[in-house]
């Protein structure tokens, strides 16, 4: 039965040229057609960013005892986009303290979604 | 005055400058002294701390500081001389570099061969005339970042972004994460100054509002600013009067990079008015002997994978030359063609391989690289000017080159 | 603190501290109040540094009258208080035909007066000035004019003041003012200051404040100058300070050789109505490039590193107004110094000195005056022995923090030590932050010495006092 159907926009990654790739989906959230794209995986990363888009979260936590007080971190894998306000207020109350080594597991599997939270540097007493 | 002898001097620990050294280490160069500025190595990728490097040179999605460590990591394990806290403050005629810091004093340095690597600059609020007051809250992003990333400060929370440049983009996403507001990312251009990746990833992520054609044409606030007027251009890019404003209490400004030149006007060596940085062969060596140059002090690269690589090519020309063994038999000048706003290097004097790198004036579809009897001739589905062109040189195609007087390059589309 | 003053200067700027160093000369408890948080941050804050030969003004005005008085005194002053002074000479360039005419008047002028001056032309011009456009053919010499740096001759006289007695109260702004007695009661700040007599040099206030005793029979407008500073590669575009033949309103459009070296243009001339609006416009930047197109040639916009705009406080008689009020017996107005106010302060401190002589006070000279012993140096304009034997003396001269002016972390500590307290204060007395970067590099590393020495958080520190916090805050 036909019903409203829903646009959304996104700009490929993938390649320079940077499609600008539509994916149309019906009220319950089902992809019915990707357009836009001049390749299969400008289709693959559209659909991919409409069901459950995923991004390296990076920022600073506070850090003792060493020359500067911030200390760089990332997460060691995708986490996914709607999880990363949640992530950085887990991270802000974060505090560490030197040495840390670049690698380091800081915060491990943070919030349940198998993923840890790491130093992206050295930072000695 | 302490003396100080040496084979090479490197200005500079960022990603090139390290590249450059230890390239110079391996090549068997005994006594190489680094210098920085900074209280430690790793240059401006300490405080880049996003992701995104490293894609190029080792296949990886680094942070700056990752992508740093691999090479300070590296030089641990050298007895290259590691100066830090320590400023150049002039390079005389004669070639010697006179170095300061406040352990050691004021320093005269004598190296056989010089590498700049002293990065870049930001171009200013000044450089680009918006008249207004002179409030507090106005930072070009890099010192933004640097507040936010190494200091810990909060540089504002209500926050306009100038221009559409990559760093003003990573601090918008940035800056949003850490609780601030940014109303609007502005750009003069029709299209956006930095990577489209950065496009999506930074602004749309985020919601953030890109303004193309759009330009902040006044500042307000006495003490700290409070706002900003901003106006739509027209086609010729003037202003056409339909403007609105924005309270803000914070300006980044992401205006474009400027090659760090303090130096390289001193020594004297020939600037190119494209780049901003001096004229450069493909061994990365400037119009005086004996000095090299590479990463952003050279031109402005997108990648600090290019920075790196540009590195180890000027470190390896600058130990050839300390062994005497860089010959330059010709060199042939290249020049930029069509829609090209620079190409470099600026000669070509090699016979094995030589990367080229391009930036287009405009962006274009559908365009053919092409050059001076079709030597290159690559086609590209999109050229745009904030991604350089990378164009390799094989033996054939430099030997083809080396007969002619000069190598035009440019981008037009295909027919 | 003495319970009641002689005398009691309102304004910090460059009149008022030199009327302050004057003064302290004799027997006298001095006090000067400034309502900024650092002295020169009111009118004084924007200034060209050009000592004027008075060539352009009448001396049938007090202004002109003291122009060049002040003028044969900055010699004397400048080697005083060790600031350069350099007579680069000023070429006044005829346009038109009836700019010919006035410069011939100027010239009989000048020589009736006594200033030097030469009337050049073709050839001899274009020595002078090989930059100039080929159609101006015919120009005034006047060797006599010069430049100083403006900010650190306030600080000099300021410092030198206070080394002789001369105390200070910043951040103090002045909301009332009774009489008492023979005396006043000043109310500044969260302070009272009693004193004998009163000194309004307080810049575009100075009808404000003297309203609080009834001795306003003048009024305060503003006038806005805008200026603009090219990049270095421009530096020799010029030799002299490069004038257009005047109007009656103003001199002109220049184009400054500062003693830095580097090449300054402006200033504009509005009248506003706002005395606090120091913006920059797009049509005053217009204005300047179009005029200097017309004697030197074009200036692309990307060669302009700096801006700032200044207001000059025009009194309603368009010339100084220096003397004690008709109404108010001992307060003394020193108001109206617009253009040429910096040449003429010398002498308006020794015509202050002796009106205050003359209104019967007793200035006995002090046994000993302090010499201004510069407690700083430009480590940027030492040998490379003065350098190694700065850093040998004091280590943090090795400290390299402003990348683009070569300052270093000893000058701005001494900046501190004396009284700097923002960064915009440090910029003027250091010139960390001036130069292409625009403190891109220096800023934090200001901040962080700034903390330390004050004893203050980094995020309190502001570019110049009250509400222009430099961040918002520290995680």
């Amino acid at each position: 039965m036909p019903g409203p159907v829903n646009e959304k926009k996104f700009i490929c990654i993938i390649c320079p040229i940077g499609c600008a790739v539509i994916v149309k989906s019906d009220p319950g959230g089902n992809i019915i057609e990707v357009l836009g794209n001049k390749c299969k995986k400008g289709d693959k990363y559209a659909r991919e960013e409409f069901t459950m888009p995923m991004r390296v979260l990076t920022s600073t936590v506070a850090i003792e005892g060493a020359a500067i007080s911030r200390l760089p971190v990332r997460t060691s894998n995708v986490i996914p986009k709607d999880k990363l306000s949640d992530c950085m207020k887990e991270i802000q109350k974060f505090k560490a303290r030197a040495p840390v080594k670049c690698g380091d597991k800081l915060i491990e599997n943070i919030l349940g979604l198998e993923v840890d939270v790491i130093a992206t540097r050295n930072l000695s007493t | 005055m302490k003396k100080i002898f040496t084979d090479l001097i490197v200005i500079g620990a960022g990603p090139a400058g390290m590249a450059a050294a230890l390239k110079a280490g391996r090549m068997g160069i005994k006594n190489i002294l680094m210098i920085d500025r900074l209280h430690e190595p790793g240059g401006i990728l300490q405080q880049c701390i996003h992701n995104g490097f490293g894609l190029q040179k080792f296949k990886r999605d680094l942070t700056g500081p990752e992508f740093a460590n691999h090479y300070i990591y590296k030089l641990s394990r050298t007895n290259i001389k590691l100066m830090l806290h320590t400023m150049a403050v002039e390079i005389t005629r004669d070639g010697k570099v006179l170095i300061a810091n406040g352990k050691d004093g004021l320093v005269e340095v004598t190296p056989k061969a010089i590498i700049l690597a002293m990065g870049c600059r930001e171009r200013t609020r000044q450089q680009v005339s918006i008249p207004g007051t002179r409030p507090s809250g106005i930072f070009t992003a890099g010192v933004a970042q640097r507040f936010m990333n190494i200091e810990g400060f909060i540089p504002g929370k209500e926050v306009v972004v100038v221009g559409s440049g990559d760093i003003g983009m990573i601090m918008a996403r940035r800056m949003t994460l850490e609780g601030a507001k940014v109303h609007a990312v502005t750009e003069i251009l029709p299209y956006p100054g930095g990577l489209t990746r950065n496009v999506a990833q930074c602004l749309n992520d985020y919601n953030i509002p890109l303004y193309l054609k759009h330009a902040v044409v006044e500042i307000y606030g006495r003490e700290r600013v409070t706002g900003v007027k901003i106006d739509q251009l027209d086609e010729q890019g003037a202003p056409t009067n339909e403007s609105f404003k924005v309270d803000c209490d914070t300006l980044l400004f992401s205006v474009g990079l400027i090659p760090e030149n303090e130096l390289s006007r001193m020594i004297p060596l020939e600037l190119s008015p494209l780049t901003g940085g001096p004229f450069i062969d493909d061994n990365y060596q400037t119009s005086r002997e004996g000095v090299f140059i590479c990463g952003n002090a050279a031109f402005v690269n997108d990648l600090a994978d290019y920075a790196s690589t540009e590195g180890e090519l000027a470190g390896a020309s600058a130990a050839n030359y300390i062994n005497d063994a860089l010959n330059i038999s010709t060199r042939v000048r290249v020049v930029p063609g069509c829609n090209t706003r620079f190409v470099v290097p600026n000669y070509i004097t090699r016979s094995d391989s030589v990367t080229l790198y391009m930036r287009v004036t405009m962006p274009m579809v559908n365009v053919e690289v092409t050059s001076t009897d079709l030597i290159v001739n690559i086609k590209k589905p999109i050229v745009k000017p904030s991604e350089m062109i990378e164009i390799k040189l094989n033996k054939e195609q430099l030997e083809k080159i080396k007969k002619l007087k000069e190598f035009k390059i440019g981008a037009r589309p295909c027919k | 603190m003495p319970s009641n003053y002689n005398i009691a200067i309102i304004g910090g700027g460059i009149v008022g501290n030199a009327i302050a160093r004057e003064l302290s000369r004799y027997e006298l408890t001095v006090i000067l109040i400034e309502k900024e948080i650092e002295v020169s941050f009111g009118v004084s804050k924007a200034n060209s540094g050009i000592i004027h030969s008075a060539v352009h003004d009448d001396m049938q005005t007090l202004k002109g009258r003291l122009c060049l008085q002040g003028n044969a005194l900055w010699g004397k002053l400048s080697q005083e208080l060790r600031i350069p002074f350099e007579k680069v000479g000023e070429i006044i360039v005829a346009r038109n035909k009836e700019d010919l005419q006035v410069l011939k008047d100027m010239f009989d002028n000048a020589r009736k007066i006594n200033i030097p001056a030469e009337m050049v032309e073709g050839g001899r011009l274009r020595e002078l000035e090989p930059n100039l456009n080929p159609e101006i053919n015919t120009a005034l010499l006047v060797p006599s004019a010069g430049v100083i740096p403006p900010y650190e001759m306030t600080y000099a006289l300021y410092e030198n003041a206070m080394q002789n007695g001369v105390e200070y109260l910043l951040d103090s702004k002045v909301t009332k003012i009774v009489r008492d007695g023979k005396s006043f009661v000043i109310t500044a700040g969260s302070s009272e200051i009693k004193t004998d007599y009163v000194i309004n040099a307080a810049g575009v206030y100075a009808d404000e404040v003297a309203r609080f005793v009834g001795a306003d029979n003048f009024r305060i407008k503003p006038r806005k100058g805008e200026e603009y500073i090219l990049d270095k590669r421009l530096d020799d575009i010029n030799n002299h300070i490069i004038f257009p033949t005047p109007n009656p309103k103003s001199k002109g459009i220049l184009i400054i050789k500062t003693i830095e070296g580097s090449t300054m243009i402006g200033p504009t001339a509005e009248d506003i109505n706002d005395k606090e609006d120091t913006s920059t416009s797009d049509a005053g930047l217009k204005k300047v490039l179009d005029f200097v197109r017309t004697m030197i040639h074009d200036i692309p916009r990307k060669d302009i590193i700096a801006s700032f705009a200044g207001i000059r406080p025009i009194a309603d008689s368009n010339d100084f107004i220096i003397e004690e009020s008709r109404n108010v017996h001992r307060f003394i107005n020193v108001a109206g110094i617009q253009s040429p106010g910096l040449t003429a302060a010398p002498a308006i401190a020794l015509m202050v000195a002796n009106i205050l002589r003359q209104k019967g006070m007793k200035l006995e000279q002090k046994k000993e005056f302090k010499k201004y012993d510069k407690p700083h140096r430009r480590f940027s304009l030492a040998t490379n022995k003065e350098k190694e034997l700065l850093i040998k003396l004091n280590p943090s001269y090795g400290n390299i923090i402003c990348r683009c002016e070569e300052v270093t972390e000893a000058e701005v500590v001494a900046a501190i030590k004396i009284g700097a307290k923002t960064t915009d204060g440090i910029k003027l007395r250091t010139r960390a932050g001036m130069g292409r970067c625009q403190g891109g590099f220096c800023l934090h590393h200001v901040m962080r010495i700034l903390s330390r020495e004050l004893n203050l958080p980094e995020e309190t520190i502001t570019k110049r006092g009250g509400a222009s916090l430099v961040v918002k805050g520290k995680r």
